[in-house]
């Protein structure tokens, strides 16, 4: 995905579409039962990856589990998403957007340190949760000012400069999402896929808490 | 330079929709063919590689990183760039190309070419498209109307498979097709109130080259929506899944890969091409292959460079390039602007299995005597669905209510992008640019191309006319876009050989003879006259059948 520039709301969700390729693909609930997620995130686990140390994945674990926990599913640390965010910055970041996001995973710290006088790893859940949704309102009032600027001049986007402040959390919150609902916890657990529908409805019934049919990617 | 001893009937240069068409028809019809494919093979379902393969066993998810982008500088510009079928895409870097004016340039190069990786849908086009520039003296007429052209249009939608629905509209011929897909429930309530609104405007079902009816050796759709990782029941049109098995099983094609064609020889005293100059890709060797008829499918820009390098000694410009309109008229669709909207309600309601298609709205502007600032128009692709788990990076959340509301789907969008038709212009073309040099040593081509004031104009109403007809019909939110389009992102390239009556200002004739030529046909979208607003493969399938049909009457006659 490589970012270059900053994104609104519209741009961002655009831009998490292309992230994923736009393609289908089979599970194999009967062809491929229980494939395990790809090696390169076990790797990225056990070793870290590129400046990420196992012991930095462990904290974009508890980021992204943060953000998406286990309720009656799996929660984000299950299904890896830790080292999927440590593989995409490493492999798909600008150098700009690595830094960002590098600076931030300390910046974080330090302001878990700030108010609740541990680090994030040793911060209780409820401590880790409020500081998220502090960092998550500062992050939307980001996007909510960039919708805001592209209404004001659309359709054509406003030109914005290359170098304009991005939110750590923006990045963080983002990749703990990708990674974790196109994991196979995501696809087959928290949501519903079938590799093969075989048919098509144009108008199923559907009930409240019903889940999401996954869609291709 | 070896000269082959084995001589065809008849050589197909390009292995694509038009190339694959090309075999079928000349094969089925008695002659012995050779098929040339610059590229590898990719035999069909063995080697789809991927398309067995889980979403989240990519280690990026489908994703594209920083070095895919390194190695692809033109790929990237648009969603072909991705992780699932990069190795379908052709290399940039081995195959590069000058940019006097910057094209996206897409390309397949293997077996089946982009009908592997194309967007399938299949539209016909009408005498409102093939009389165009004679009514409005824009370029040259279309030597055929659309009496020409229909029944192979019948013949080419039975044996490829053509989904869509009957709907009587004179700008949008009805054909022979399998049962539709499907609209679903939001897309028929807003094509209701479209139709009562705006009279003249539908919303019908993407008319799609995806089967709904199993065929001879062919299953139907399964809903997976993963076709471009090609697909294990055959169940959309392509060369392997369609073109090919008929070809082969004659008994007569012989299909020869990594054969890059360097030019054609021309036989300047029988005024025919003789033979066909092969480089192989991996050893480097020239090979030439004789025959009697060559059929040049190998993509617009791409037939079009080999004639330019054919027959130089007579023409300096190439053959056909007499009439001084080889390499010119380079046309696209210009596209990626149109409207969308949220549809409150109608949250019992979802849809089940993954459709390969959305809807369609039929070109409505300037018809019926109506005259719009700008000639032509355009028509839309787009579909309603449901959010998925992607809205959560725009919502505020972060705990477990947050996760299991985004696991559920969202509200209904609705939206659609336009397509748009781009007039002809002798100004827009490609030359050789003698100074640059392709991974194989072949001279590459140079692209000047620009889109002009009557598309600009049409883009306004490309806009604003989408969200007119989705306020009309309830959604809200409606906002407009232009994402911007530079030519070639449509993959719709077509023109620099065009079609025409007379040979003064053609390159080929009304049966897609080159004038100067008549031994080679050039069927691909090279071909075209003007560029309509549909999406054009069906025609290259169906001029094809019936060039292919014409050449083999002619042998037989002795004319060739």
């Amino acid at each position: 995905m490589a970012i270059s520039d900053p994104t609104s709301r519209r741009e961002a969700m655009q831009r998490v579409t292309v992230l994923l390729g736009g393609v289908a693909l089979i599970d194999g609930e009967s062809v491929l039962a229980a494939m395990p997620d790809s090696a390169a995130q076990e790797t990225a686990a056990a070793q870290g990856v590129g400046t990420f140390t196992a012991a930095d994945v462990a904290f974009l674990d508890e980021i992204a589990e943060t953000i998406l926990p286990e309720t009656n599913t799996p929660g984000a640390k299950a299904a890896r998403t830790g080292a999927f965010m440590a593989l995409m910055v490493t492999d798909a970041y600008t150098p700009r957007y690595q830094q960002i996001f590098r600076d931030g995973m300390r910046q974080m710290d330090e302001a878990c340190q700030r108010e609740y006088g541990a680090s994030f790893i040793q911060a209780r859940p409820e401590q880790r949760v409020a500081l998220l949704q502090r960092l998550d309102a500062e992050r939307q009032a980001e996007l909510d000012a960039l919708d805001a600027l592209q209404r004001s001049r659309a359709p054509a986007p406003p030109p914005q400069a290359a170098d304009a402040p991005v939110h750590y959390f923006r990045l963080m919150k983002e990749l703990a999402l990708v990674g974790y609902f196109t994991s196979e916890i995501g696809y087959r657990q928290a949501m519903r896929y079938i590799e093969t529908p075989g048919r098509y409805d144009p108008c199923a019934p559907h009930k409240p808490g019903e889940k999401i049919w996954a869609s291709h990617a | 330079m070896q000269l082959q001893s084995e001589t065809f009937d008849a050589i197909v240069i390009g292995s694509g929709i038009s190339g694959g068409w090309a075999a079928k028809e000349l094969t089925e019809r008695g002659l012995r063919v050779l098929m040339l494919e610059r590229g590898q093979n990719i035999e069909h379902i063995k080697d789809y590689g991927n398309t067995l393969k889980a979403p989240w066993e990519y280690p990026h998810r489908g994703g594209r990183t920083l070095a895919m982008e390194e190695a692809y500088p033109v790929l990237k510009r648009d969603y072909p760039l991705n992780e699932k079928n990069l190795d379908w895409w052709a290399s940039d870097k081995d195959s590069p190309y000058t940019e006097i004016k910057r094209f996206d340039w897409y390309r397949g190069y293997h077996v089946g070419g982009r009908s592997l990786l194309w967007g399938r849908q299949s539209y016909r086009h009408g005498d409102l498209d093939f009389g165009a520039n004679a009514r409005e003296g824009i370029a040259i007429d279309w030597p055929v109307r659309y009496k020409d052209i229909a029944p192979w249009y019948d013949h080419v939608e039975r044996h490829a498979g053509i989904s869509g629905s009957l709907e009587g509209l004179p700008q949008l011929p009805d054909g022979q097709f399998q049962p539709a897909m499907a609209l679903n429930c939001v897309e028929e309530i807003i094509a209701g109130r479209v139709k009562s609104t705006f009279g003249g405007r539908r919303i019908i079902p993407g008319r799609v080259a995806n089967l709904t009816q199993a065929l001879p050796g062919r299953g139907a759709c399964q809903y997976r929506n993963a076709c471009w990782l090609g697909c294990p029941f055959g169940a959309y049109f392509s060369t392997q899944s369609s073109t090919l098995p008929p070809a082969t099983a004659t008994g007569r094609l012989t299909l020869k890969t990594f054969a890059i064609v360097t030019d054609l020889v021309y036989d300047r005293d029988r005024k025919r091409a003789r033979s066909v100059r092969v480089l192989d890709a991996v050893t480097g060797q020239t090979t030439e292959y004789s025959a009697r008829v060559i059929f040049l499918c190998a993509s617009t820009l791409n037939s079009t460079w080999i004639l330019m390098r054919s027959a130089n000694d007579v023409w300096p410009g190439g053959l056909g390039s007499s009439s001084g309109e080889l390499g010119h008229n380079l046309m696209d669709h210009h596209f990626r602007c149109g409207a969308n909207g949220d549809f409150s309600g109608h949250e019992d309601r979802y849809v089940f299995g993954r459709r390969p298609t959305g809807f369609y709205i039929p070109r409505f502007r300037n018809l019926a005597g109506e005259r719009r600032d700008y000639l032509r128009g355009f028509g839309y692709q787009g579909s309603a669905s449901r959010q998925g788990w992607e809205r959560a990076v725009a919502e505020l959340g972060v705990g477990g209510a947050f996760k299991d509301a985004m696991a559920q789907p969202g509200p209904w969008r609705v939206g659609a992008t336009a397509f748009g038709e781009m007039l002809p212009n002798h100004a827009n073309r490609i030359s050789i640019d003698t100074a640059r040099v392709d991974k194989w040593g072949m001279p590459v081509l140079a692209i000047d191309c620009a889109t002009g004031e009557n598309e600009r104009l049409m883009r306004r109403d490309m806009m604003n006319d989408m969200a007119e007809m989705l306020e009309a019909a309830g959604a809200t939110n409606v906002s407009v876009y232009d994402n911007d389009y530079a030519p070639g992102m449509g993959i719709h390239e077509m023109g620099t050989a065009r079609m025409g009556r007379d040979p003064k200002t053609s390159v080929l004739n009304g049966r897609n003879q080159v004038w100067d030529c008549q031994n080679v046909f050039v069927t691909d979208g090279s071909c075209m006259a003007s560029s309509a607003c549909q999406n054009p493969s069906l025609t290259y399938m169906a001029l094809t059948a019936r060039a292919a049909a014409f050449a083999v009457e002619e042998l037989k006659r002795g004319n060739l």
